[in-house]
């Protein structure tokens, strides 16, 4: 049971407006209505409508927003970092590149406990230059101590964005929520708008703890840290993202019982219940996914799907209780890792599920054999925006199911629709 | 601008305990400008050798609120202050005010900070970003960097059997900073109190970005005893290796001409940075580094002389 810490009464859905909006659209939208004390962005490719959408917004005085039209992604990060500190709500938004130029202040952001908020519209990294959707900069931040929400449709990327600013001054850890690059930024898609009282309302207004401004009492932030302390500094932050999760949890609870919305948390799951064998996937291919585990369903095949929208925290424990009795798991990547031996998702799911394999070591001092628990199979798709149709999927089931029938699993690692 | 008496009964921004180098100018320096601010200060430090020496958690020297975030980017962090200061007032939510400062070394300054200083310069945010320039990386070991001047010697662009050193001029950063149209530039040293006092209070008052380039004579890198400090520091300013001017609204001023201009030698003499070039095959080169002084000297009463007539005809046209 999650403990709700804010109600509010409803909102009525005579309240609510439906409208086509793009994920980018969504998102701005949902930036317009938070009104944020700061917003220092730069244009990249697919991600630019957000900016360009806010700029609009300032122009029009439709927020009052301090807008900062930064030279690079590396200083919208800083300004958002400075912003932050000085007592700001500080938003921006970026895309592949741009990421990853900011990726020492991404470190610094989260080191620092800034609650700052950044829609990530997912692209594939250079070289070579491609500016369709993977998950290849989203991946390389994962470790970088934010918040990752996943959004599959606009609908999500709009009340995720809303959330990720309750999450992460709550946590005082930073929250990007990502959309897939061309597949969610430009695909229109019916979104349900809230009335703008109602998102400012439950956002509430950002009171930090400590700020540059509260000059009586000067703080000190970002000082040099050594040996003797530095370690602890960084356990307190894997204990704030820990404690996220309770958080992430509690505020999907609020919003649903404010908004009138499904209840958001780590996964939602497809069929799962007598499920034999299993897909796990983040972003917008979990629609696919879904359509092809209803497709086989109704062929009468034990299918089912797991869609991940929190990948960090990751959701270890509670994805090993839904994984429970499923003999064989596809994973799908949208990123490799050039580790040869899978991409991100992938080894985090097999690592989450290792303490429930049991495995014993047979006569050669080299091969393991599994006595129980599922096989996990790493399916890499869609790399700079190539497709993934519903028979990739349709595809990879059968091979689970084979898989789960007894085929054996040479190489669990394999890609979808590339030519070899 | 404060007396010396009530200068020195002001609450120290930087309090005593620091790890600078005996004989180093930086908490001077720093201490000046924050004591010359009307407002509180929220000061934005760059990596270098003023974050390393201040801040080791769980000490602090600083005694106004203060962050460090990485080496490129004080600027840009600055830009976000002051937004967020702005925004806050705004919306009613802090009525104090403050000045926000960004401290930089050179390297945070000509070299990998340059475009962060450049993008928040043209944006215009009212800050004031203070160069703390020891012309080179000397908080990793007195590496060159675009503020070396040439011929010094640095440990990536050491004198050797064939090269004098660094072959590179410096950068000339005051030009740079002055192009963006900026209200104020001023080139300050410890050496001189009165005008670099006068410098920090200017650009605190400047209708927008601010940028003071103060000389930081390093003792460690450059090569002299620690309390040769503010004699190396006058000698640059008598040499005019190291000129004392300002830019207002694109008029140059030089604030201070030395009545007997010293020879560059007996600045590049005291410093084993420069001692190669005592070198009988080397004399040629102290040569060349005065040649390239006088001119730049002479460029600068040029401007001077230039932009001082302009505003005397703008002074003098009928209003329209």
């Amino acid at each position: 049971m999650v403990e709700v810490v804010k109600t509010l009464p409803r909102v009525t859905e005579e309240q609510k407006r439906l409208v086509a909006l793009s994920g980018n659209e969504a998102q701005a939208e949902a930036m317009r209505q938070i009104n944020p004390d700061v917003v220092a962005a730069y244009p990249i490719t697919p991600q630019t409508e957000i900016v360009m959408q806010f700029a609009q917004f300032v122009a029009d005085g439709k927020v009052d927003t301090e807008y900062i039209p930064v030279e690079s992604e590396h200083s919208a990060m800083s300004a958002c970092i400075g912003a932050a500190a000085a007592g700001a709500r500080a938003m921006t938004a970026t895309s592949s590149q741009g990421l990853a130029l900011m990726w020492e202040l991404l470190y610094i952001a989260s080191g620092l406990r800034l609650p700052i908020v950044m829609a990530v519209v997912a692209r594939s990294l250079s070289a070579n230059l491609n500016i369709h959707c993977d998950h290849s900069d989203v991946m390389g931040a994962r470790d970088s101590g934010w918040i990752q929400i996943f959004a599959e449709d606009p609908q999500e990327a709009y009340d995720s964005l809303i959330q990720a600013v309750v999450i992460a001054e709550r946590a005082r850890l930073p929250v990007m929520v990502i959309t897939d690059g061309f597949i969610i930024s430009h695909a229109v898609h019916p979104v349900t708008v809230y009335p703008d009282e109602a998102v400012r309302e439950f956002i509430g207004e950002y009171e930090p703890e400590v700020s540059l401004l509260k000059v009586e009492t000067p703080v000190t932030m970002g000082p040099v840290d050594l040996p003797d302390y530095y370690m602890e500094h960084k356990r307190q932050q894997t204990e704030a993202m820990k404690q996220a999760k309770q958080i992430i949890l509690q505020v999907g609870e609020e919003f649903a019982n404010f908004f009138g919305t499904k209840v958001y948390g780590f996964m939602e799951l497809e069929s799962m219940d007598d499920a034999e064998v299993a897909v796990i996937s983040l972003g917008s291919s979990c629609g696919t996914v879904r359509e092809v585990v209803r497709e086989l369903r109704a062929q009468g095949l034990k299918v089912g799907a797991v869609k991940l929208r929190v990948f960090r925290p990751f959701p270890r424990d509670e994805l090993v209780r839904v994984l429970a009795g499923v003999q064989a798991i596809g994973v799908l990547d949208r990123a490799d890792s050039f580790s040869t031996m899978g991409g991100p998702l992938f080894t985090e799911v097999k690592s989450a599920l290792y303490d429930v394999l049991v495995t014993q070591r047979h006569t050669t001092a080299t091969q393991f054999i599994p006595l129980g628990g599922p096989k996990v199979v790493n399916y890499i798709y869609g790399l700079g925006g190539r497709d993934l149709t519903n028979e990739h999927v349709e595809e990879v089931f059968r091979e689970l199911l084979d898989i789960a029938a007894g085929k054996p699993v040479e190489e669990t690692w394999r890609y979808l629709g590339v030519r070899e | 601008m404060p007396s010396v008496k009530e200068l020195a009964q002001k609450p120290l921004p930087l309090v005593s305990g620091h790890r600078a180098c005996a004989g180093c100018p930086l908490p001077i320096a720093a201490r000046w400008v924050m004591a010359s601010s009307d407002k509180p200060v929220v000061a934005c430090v760059a990596t270098g050798c003023l974050e390393v020496t201040t801040t080791i958690f769980p000490y602090t020297t600083w005694n106004v609120p203060y962050i460090h975030v990485a080496f490129e980017n004080a600027a840009a962090v600055a830009s976000g202050v002051e937004a967020a200061l702005r925004a806050l007032k705004k919306r009613g939510r802090y009525d104090g005010d403050v000045n926000v400062i960004a401290f930089a070394g050179d390297g945070g300054t000509y070299d990998i900070g340059l475009q962060a200083l450049s993008g928040a310069l043209e944006r215009g945010h009212k800050f004031v970003f203070v160069c703390l320039d020891n012309q080179a990386y000397m908080n990793t070991g007195i590496q060159r960097s675009g503020a070396t001047p040439r011929y010094a010697h640095t440990t990536t662009s050491p004198a050797g059997d064939v090269l004098a050193g660094k072959p590179q001029g410096r950068k000339n950063i005051m030009e740079i900073v002055a192009a963006h149209g900026i209200p104020y530039a001023a080139q300050a040293s410890p050496s001189h109190w009165k005008d670099f006092l006068l410098k920090a209070e200017k650009a605190f008052k400047a209708n927008g970005p601010a940028f003071l380039n103060v000389l930081i004579a390093c003792n460690l890198g450059w090569g002299f005893e620690p309390i040769e400090t503010l004699e190396i520091s006058r000698l640059a300013v008598e040499t005019c290796f190291w000129p004392l001017y300002e830019i207002e609204n694109g008029v140059y001023r030089i604030t201070y001409k030395p009545r007997h201009k010293l020879p560059i030698e007996e600045f590049l003499k005291r410093q084993r940075r420069f001692a190669h070039l005592f070198r009988p095959e080397n004399r040629h080169l102290i040569e060349a580094i005065q040649a390239e002084i006088d001119a730049q000297w002479e460029d600068l009463l040029r401007k001077e002389a230039m932009t001082a007539k302009k505003e005397e005809a703008k002074a003098a046209a009928p209003p329209s």
